[in-house]
């Protein structure tokens, strides 16, 4: 059959004989990441559950700096750590359990940037709306109490 | 013959469908098309619970105090059982995988195997989901719903290792029951059109007795503070919220209270692990009938075993899908 597989995962640092060697490692890998993040939400240590920059104050490259570090600014590092680790995940899955790794560069391209490209934007317009809707539930003269 | 699902009789005609642009056949890239869709519809869904959680941004609840238990073992063990729920699809991923490269071979009896192990993880899977559901509606500890919708828990300080620590209090350790007059509203003795759902197990007069006569408990509500805990109410102010605000005693989840925190916690949870679950659900059906036709040699006749293969991408799909769920739901 002309099934050429790919056999190596992190750029060539971890190179495989066979397919099937090469599922296996993935889920070495796999599983390796789940281990640390259900041991990170277990013990949450101290030091990644606070914000370690806070926001510029000030004028406009104050809020272009708060933009672009927005990560680092407004999410606790733990749920950084999370996401990116959540990605890396993804990542292998499509890349060597879905063959992504085999296809064409078209086929993937066509996949993955339409995707993450509409998912980006979904999530920044759904996120920026329930920030403003958190603030005008919370402002000092909210119109609309709920702490009763 | 030759039944080759990939042949149409355009091979080669350049304008009739008959070349492969993208090098995939046209069964594969219709399932890709369908999960770059159903990719969608699922970040629709993760980014309105994203939309959500940032509007109660202050006061959702702490997934690790909602899902504590493991089937068979008492006590409280955040995160264990998700794990291993996790583990268990990505290893059914694993067989999968497995399956399909068996396939490359034409190996009829090694797909048969792991896709039959495929089986069997994605039921435990499915099993265990439903678990997590019964466990999430049954409820835990109960809770008071205030007259504003918040959830009002209840709990003491014990020290564990010298250190002072909040530990909840089942509502059904302290209520002081008393005989009430009001009864649950059927049709046969009353309005006959008119129904009513079961009446909560305590009124919150009881629960504000019980609370009364047991000084060492406290309440405490939904909101998180500095140290990324719920806030405890004082004494008095306990005992002034569910006197004044208290309205209905919550145990356990459903779509319209919860006895967690914000009632979407739960409306977004039934939803987003629901409609998983569902696609898990049908693709243990799906990967059912590829099973049967691998036994029955249709693939072996047919000369490839692709059709395995593209129910492994769906498959790949929904683990792909738990990935995410597990972290939003979770872990963040």
């Amino acid at each position: 059959m002309a099934h050429a597989h790919k056999l190596e995962i992190f750029r060539g640092l971890w190179k495989f004989k066979s397919n099937t060697q090469k599922i296996w490692g993935v889920l070495a890998f796999l599983t390796f990441v789940t281990a640390i993040e259900v041991v990170l939400g277990i013990y949450k240590p101290e030091a990644l559950m606070h914000t370690w920059l806070t926001p510029f104050e000030g004028g406009f490259f104050a809020t272009l700096g708060n933009i672009i570090l927005s990560p680092f600014i407004y999410m606790k590092p733990l749920n950084l750590i999370f996401i990116l680790l959540t990605i890396v995940k993804a990542y292998y899955i499509t890349w060597d359990f879905m063959h992504m790794r085999d296809e064409k560069s078209s086929l993937r391209r066509a996949v993955v940037w339409t995707a993450v490209f509409l998912i980006c934007y979904l999530i920044f317009i759904l996120l920026q709306e329930g920030g403003y809707v958190y603030d005008v539930y919370n402002t000092d003269n909210a119109l609309i109490k709920r702490d009763f | 013959m030759n039944t080759t699902v990939a042949n149409t009789g355009t091979e080669g005609k350049t304008w009739g469908g008959g070349n492969r642009p993208m090098g995939a056949s046209y069964g594969k890239l219709m399932m890709w098309f369908f999960i770059v869709s159903d990719a969608l519809t699922f970040s629709g869904f993760l980014a309105a619970y994203g939309f959500s959680r940032f509007k109660f941004i202050e006061e959702w609840p702490i997934a690790d105090e909602v899902f504590t238990h493991v089937p068979f073992f008492h006590g409280n063990y955040p995160m264990i059982y998700v794990a291993f729920m996790t583990f268990i699809l990505i290893m059914s991923s694993v067989t999968m995988v497995l399956a399909v490269d068996a396939g490359h071979h034409m190996n009829k009896a090694k797909v048969t195997l792991y896709m039959f192990l495929t089986i069997i993880g994605g039921a435990i899977f499915v099993g265990s989901q439903a678990w997590e559901w019964a466990t999430f509606i049954q409820g835990d500890y109960g809770a008071v719903q205030t007259k504003g919708g918040n959830i009002l828990q209840f709990g003491e300080y014990v020290s564990v290792d010298g250190e002072e620590k909040f530990k909840r209090i089942s509502i059904d350790d302290f209520a002081i029951t008393e005989a009430s007059a009001r009864t649950e509203h059927e049709r046969k003795n009353g309005l006959w059109f008119v129904e009513e759902a079961p009446l909560p197990d305590y009124t919150v007069g009881e629960i504000y007795n019980g609370l009364a006569a047991n000084p060492n408990i406290l309440v405490r509500n939904q909101i998180i503070n500095e140290e990324g805990e719920k806030t405890v109410l004082s004494r008095e102010e306990s005992l002034r919220q569910i006197k004044e605000n208290g309205k209905l005693v919550v145990k356990g989840a459903n779509l319209v209270v919860n006895e967690y925190g914000t009632s979407l916690f739960a409306d977004f949870f039934f939803f987003i692990t629901g409609f998983h679950g569902f696609h898990v659900f049908s693709g243990v059906v799906i990967n059912i009938i590829i099973f049967f036709n691998v036994i029955l040699g249709t693939y072996e006749r047919r000369g490839s075993y692709e059709m395995v293969e593209k129910v492994g991408l769906y498959w790949h799909f929904v683990d792909l899908v738990w990935v995410f769920v597990f972290t939003f739901f979770y872990l963040v």
